[in-house]
């Protein structure tokens, strides 16, 4: 691992250490270790199968690390849970666009507005002036609020990336985990999207996994590599592509 | 300014099941107390007792359809609790017969004499109360379903492996019950109930109460549902049905979810089971049988899934449909029955009641129906 520049964020909020994950033997992660700033945006990029959804995965409480420690803040987030995590504030939008396809755009949002989770305060649960104009809020932000009563499984690939996205927000999360938003996206789309994250950055920690190179130069952050399960190459974008392995990795596959 | 969408509580199909049940719940019994014997208006008693016992399924498979349509937990054991509240209400109504059994002991039904034994057992005790036993037709199936559920969805068992525990579930409990020194009867069950809160069961008059109060748990339990699934609770239960991981993901407890609507389903199929047996005047193991608790489903699927009226009213028309059949082909009904769920599967996957929201008088599809109260509005 290089270390080509120096992150300029004095606080740590999100600190991976040796994570180490095995699949049957197979070493998805090999003694990873990541460090993203409070406010701080990173990009991650590297081939398939590098390790990045499974990273997604160990912060988020779906698969347990077989070593090494996750910190948020100063909580160890390998003891805890998927809901305990989320109501920690971290947010996640997942590769293939996961939203409630059966509710309405409006109401996808409702449900991730952030609220006592309890299955009692739900039942009780009623929609509030604050809340009302926080959806609208959102639907402007994401481009969606012509269709806030579409049902969300009508809307298109993009808008429901979006919708994800928003969801994310409503969630009002410290750090946002964003796997390969703009996948299957039109480059209209893209751009659209890549100014949405640069305007969440601004109040919000962001670590977006992304494929597409032009996606990742407009995003103008700092990058990391990840190649088998470990940082191959942390820096910005330009240092990172000429860097040797870096281009041995990508080329030799 | 911009509509917040908001379900209805009880929706127009909603309306129209409540307002064809209260016909119903009035018109059976006062044409069988009221109407002149013989006369074409006439509702014999039998009559009264095979549509109670209707709504009691149609109790059951409401039931079904809270867990099964809304959060996705496909029980193939609620049978089982449906027996279980039966069994509180048949304890109560043994403890009723009093030295009017056969070997006229005051304090032991007549089955424990027959084995002998010299006193009630603990779990008999309180079973002379009323109240008692009706906490017990709720406590009972809530509780099973309560540890049942917190062991399986904290475990995170899902889809068939759930089905396939459930209906293990039912099947232990089966075995269970058949055996005499359980202390409820064996095989023969629970019978030859006398009275009920001092009501003869067998009187015409009493009949029609039990049957009234069958159609009003149904309303009751219906409009119950409906506040559940119109809820946030309820789209989060739908949320869970759907994208499971996606609910984790904003950090909804999925379990404890699934663990309030399993357990409220289980009392409402308990409910059903304690409003069935004083109608049908027996409770034994057979309705512990996993069989039931598959055509349970079918009715549900039958129905119309997800719909709750339809699941109601899916039971009702498969029973009136068994009913009739075993009445002219006894052996045919099992075969008609699979065909049924066949046809259903492949042909009506929202069942009878998607055929009946097809007549729709005003042309509006389901978000916009549900966005009618403006952003002012609700304030
Ligand atoms: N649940 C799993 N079981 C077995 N192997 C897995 C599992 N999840 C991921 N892997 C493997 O781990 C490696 C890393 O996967 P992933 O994190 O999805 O990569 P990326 O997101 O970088 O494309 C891949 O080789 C993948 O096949
Ligand atoms: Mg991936």
């Amino acid at each position: 691992m290089i270390a080509l520049e120096k992150p300029q964020f004095a606080e740590t909020l999100l600190f991976l250490e040796d994570v180490t994950v095995t699949f049957d033997g197979f070493r998805a992660l090999n003694k990873l270790g990541l460090d993203v700033g409070r406010g701080e945006m990173r990009a991650i990029i590297g081939p398939n199968g590098a390790g990045k959804t499974t990273m997604m995965d160990v912060i988020t409480g779906k698969t347990r690390p077989d070593e090494g420690r996750v910190l948020f803040g100063d909580i160890d987030l390998t003891r805890l849970d998927e809901a305990a995590i989320a109501n920690l504030g971290i947010g996640r939008k997942f590769q293939k666009p996961t939203v409630f396809e059966n509710h309405s755009v409006w109401t996808n949002l409702e449900l991730a507005l952030k609220a006592n989770r309890s299955p009692w305060a739900s039942l009780r649960w009623v929609l509030g002036g604050e809340a009302r104009d926080k959806i609208a809020a959102t639907l402007e932000r994401i481009n969606l609020l012509p269709a806030f009563a579409s049902l969300a499984g009508d809307l298109s690939h993009g808008q429901k990336q979006w919708l994800e996205i928003g969801m994310l927000l409503m969630q009002e999360p410290e750090l946002l985990l964003v796997d390969e938003p703009v996948a299957g996206m039109t480059d209209a789309e893209t751009e659209k999207t890549a100014h949405l994250l640069r305007n969440i950055a601004e109040t919000r920690s962001v670590v977006v996994v992304e494929h597409d190179m032009e996606f990742v130069r407009a995003l103008n952050v700092r990058v990391t590599v990840l190649h088998e399960g470990s940082v191959l190459a942390e820096g910005n974008l330009d240092a990172v592509q000429n860097n040797q392995k870096v281009i041995d990795v990508y080329l030799g596959r | 300014m911009i509509q917040a969408p908001v379900t209805p509580i009880l929706g127009r199909g909603g309306v129209i099941f409540l307002v064809l049940l209260l016909a119903v719940a009035i018109l059976v019994p006062v044409l069988n107390l009221f109407a002149t014997p013989g006369s074409a208006l006439h509702v014999p008693d039998y009559m009264v007792t095979l549509i109670g016992k209707y709504l009691c399924y149609a109790l059951l498979a409401l039931a079904v359809d809270l867990v099964w349509g809304f959060c996705g937990i496909l029980s193939l054991g609620h049978g089982a609790f449906f027996a279980l509240g039966g069994y509180a209400m048949g304890m109560y109504l043994m403890r009723q017969i009093g030295s009017r059994g056969v070997y006229g002991n005051p304090e032991l039904p007549d089955f424990m004499v027959f084995l002998n034994w010299k006193e009630l057992p603990w779990y008999w005790q309180g079973f002379e109360y009323f109240p008692f036993a009706l906490l017990m037709v709720f406590l009972v199936p809530g509780a099973l379903a309560f540890v049942f559920g917190w062991l399986a969805f904290r475990s995170r068992v899902t889809g068939v492996y759930l089905s396939i525990i459930t209906q293990a579930m039912t099947f232990a409990l089966l075995l269970a019950f058949f055996r005499n020194d359980m202390g409820f009867g064996g095989n023969n069950g629970l019978t030859d109930f006398k009275d009920i809160l001092g009501f003869p069961v067998q009187a015409s008059t009493t009949r029609a109460v039990l049957y009234f109060c069958s159609a009003l748990a149904l309303g009751g339990c219906f409009i119950l549902a409906r506040r559940i699934v119109s809820s946030k609770l309820g789209l989060v239960l739908v949320s869970i049905r759907d994208a499971e991981s996606r609910t984790r993901f904003l950090g909804y407890r999925v379990e404890h979810y699934k663990l309030f609507v399993f357990t409220v389903s289980a009392m409402m199929a308990g409910l059903a089971g304690a409003l069935y047996v004083p109608q049908v005047g027996i409770i034994n193991p057979s309705e512990f049988s996993p069989e039931n608790s598959i055509e349970t489903v079918i009715w549900t699927a039958f129905g119309g899934r997800g719909t709750l009226w339809g699941a109601a009213l899916g039971a009702i028309v498969v029973n009136a449909a068994k009913s009739w059949f075993t009445g002219l082909l006894p052996d045919a009904w099992l075969f008609i029955l699979g065909g049924l769920f066949i046809v259903v599967t492949l042909f009506m996957p929202k069942g009878l009641a998607g055929i009946f929201s097809g007549w729709r008088w005003a042309p509006r599809p389901p978000v916009t129906e549900a966005a009618k109260v403006s952003t002012q509005a609700a304030e």
